[in-house]
């Protein structure tokens, strides 16, 4: 039985999608079988991310209405074949996820794959709100900054309120993925620090995501920081969250931070 | 004549309920009144000062015999504050106002006359109720209380072990207590508890209020910003000071 993974955040524009898919990329390097999940019917971006927006022939609205199989509608990566991808319906509206349908789907992409990765749209709508209903595991994406962090917050809030795990009393595993660190601007006082961020939203950290133009590079000709170029101090950063994901006890770095000698040997552990 | 408003404070309209007897007179209302007169003959004065709404719920009657009720009991002075469960059209403007959504509380006990009982004796009426008076109820809250959500507890007081997000709310009818940050809202002493305090561990509060009188981040005093604080009120003017 996989894990179903919701990558959430509350506000637009912090890199969900690109953490969805340089995670799914990771996860799939390592050998594990990934689908990431577009839920952001009507503003679907993943397919581009990923680079396969000129073989999606079915979506997952297709899917849920019983128009196509789920089969036919999963799009393999070129370049990994454990990476696969269930791109969202441009055309459609977000009314077309049914709660019932996603169940169904979720239920039968646990069976084959070992990680069910759902790239969830921004807000707290319906489409967000079914993107987490099933997860076992959320990813809350923040920028260090205060709207970013305040959203993120309610995001949590509802993660411990509206999904399934939560209804049956039981509790999400939360992890907090922290994207576009500057370290110059963190140097200058210009972004909120991240033992603050830690502190406001007191979930345990997954990982750092530098600010770089490798990110943007690589999500304009379609393929994930962590198949582009996997040297690049995102793709590493993205390798080491999805290490931790799977487990194992990796101390977290601060891009950019001068440490002494005790430091380098203690580093950050993650909480 | 001009009127010169020197002072425009705005008039304060607050909630708040109180302990009411309520009278519930069956039919017919004579041979009702009889006894209540015997009740009144054997303990006088039971029914001076307090509050009475008197309840007709379920009663068949227009609003003549109301208003002759009503009449009735204040000759034998019993002062009617509202009337429950009658339709609006019974009560005229002359009349109590109506009531509705009435709680039950723990009944009265009618005071029971003892034969030897002096004359003049029984004016004082003992509460019947001889368990002790109940603990103020409380919460405690072991999770942050995260942006969005709103924690609302008018029975007492609401301790938290964690922080208060920014766009968060708590409302409590007692004191509120908060182990870590407050960064978002707290009113305390909600249903007119003045003396309802707020505590925490670090201020960052967005708005602060104590029995209706409030006090937002920018009318703060900024040496108090990110230090353990406790709140209060004194009469008007909510205070603040840094704890230890």
């Amino acid at each position: 039985m996989g894990k179903v993974v919701v990558v959430t955040s509350g506000k637009g524009g912090v890199g969900k999608t690109t953490s969805s898919a340089a995670l799914g990329a990771a996860l799939a390097q390592s050998g594990d079988k990934v689908v990431v999940v577009d839920f952001d019917v009507g503003l679907r971006n993943l397919d581009l991310v990923m680079g396969a927006e000129r073989r999606v022939v079915y979506d997952l609205v297709n899917v849920i209405q019983g128009e196509a199989k789920l089969a036919q509608a999963l799009i393999r990566d070129k370049r990994l074949e454990t990476l696969y991808l269930l791109a969202a319906s441009q055309t459609r509206d977000k009314d077309n996820l049914t709660p019932e349908g996603v169940e169904k789907v979720i239920a039968a992409l646990k069976k084959t794959f070992d990680w069910v990765i759902c790239d969830s749209p921004a807000g707290i709508e319906r489409g967000a709100t079914l993107a987490m209903r099933h997860a076992d595991v959320a990813i809350v994406v923040t920028n260090p900054e205060v709207s970013s962090v305040r959203d993120s917050d309610r995001i949590i809030g509802l993660l411990d309120s509206k999904t399934l795990k939560a209804e049956n009393g039981e509790r999400m595993e939360k992890h907090l993925l922290l994207t576009r660190y500057d370290p110059a601007r963190a140097e200058r006082g210009d972004m909120l620090k991240v033992d603050d961020v830690l502190e406001i939203l007191s979930i345990p950290l997954l990982g750092i995501i530098p600010e770089s133009m490798d990110v943007l590079r690589a999500s304009n000709v379609g393929s994930p920081v962590t198949l582009a170029d996997g040297r690049s101090a995102p793709a590493v950063a993205y390798f080491n969250a999805a290490r931790r994901l799977k487990g194992e006890d990796l101390p977290v770095t601060i891009p950019g931070e001068k440490r002494g000698f005790f430091g380098k040997i203690f580093g950050r552990k993650a909480a | 004549m001009t009127e010169v408003l020197t002072q425009p404070r705005p008039i304060r309209l607050k909630g708040r309920s109180f302990l009411a007897l309520a009278l519930t007179p069956e039919l017919p209302f004579e041979d009702w009144l009889a006894r209540l007169d015997d009740l009144a003959a054997r303990s006088a004065g039971f029914f001076l000062r307090r509050p009475i709404v008197l309840d007709v719920g379920g009663l068949p009657i227009d609003r003549l015999q109301i208003r002759e009720l009503v009449d009735q009991l204040g000759r034998r002075n019993v002062r009617i504050m509202g009337i429950e469960g009658a339709m609006p059209s019974l009560l005229g403007s002359d009349m109590p106002p109506a009531m509705s959504d009435g709680r039950p509380a723990s009944d009265f006990e009618a005071p029971v006359a003892h034969e030897d009982d002096e004359a003049g004796t029984t004016e004082h009426v003992v509460p019947s109720d001889p368990q002790p008076a109940k603990a103020t109820p409380s919460i405690v809250v072991t999770q942050p209380v995260r942006s969005g959500q709103s924690l609302f507890f008018p029975e007492g007081d609401v301790t938290i072990v964690g922080s208060v997000a920014s766009g968060a709310e708590v409302v409590a009818g007692g004191s509120i207590h908060i182990y870590g940050t407050l960064r978002g809202r707290a009113m305390a002493g909600t249903t007119g508890n003045a003396s309802a305090r707020i505590f925490c561990r670090k201020l960052e509060a967005e708005l602060i209020a104590i029995d209706g009188f409030y006090k937002t981040a920018e009318d703060m005093e900024p040496n108090l910003r990110g230090k353990a604080v406790q709140i209060w009120l004194e009469g008007d003017a909510i205070k603040a000071a840094t704890l230890g």
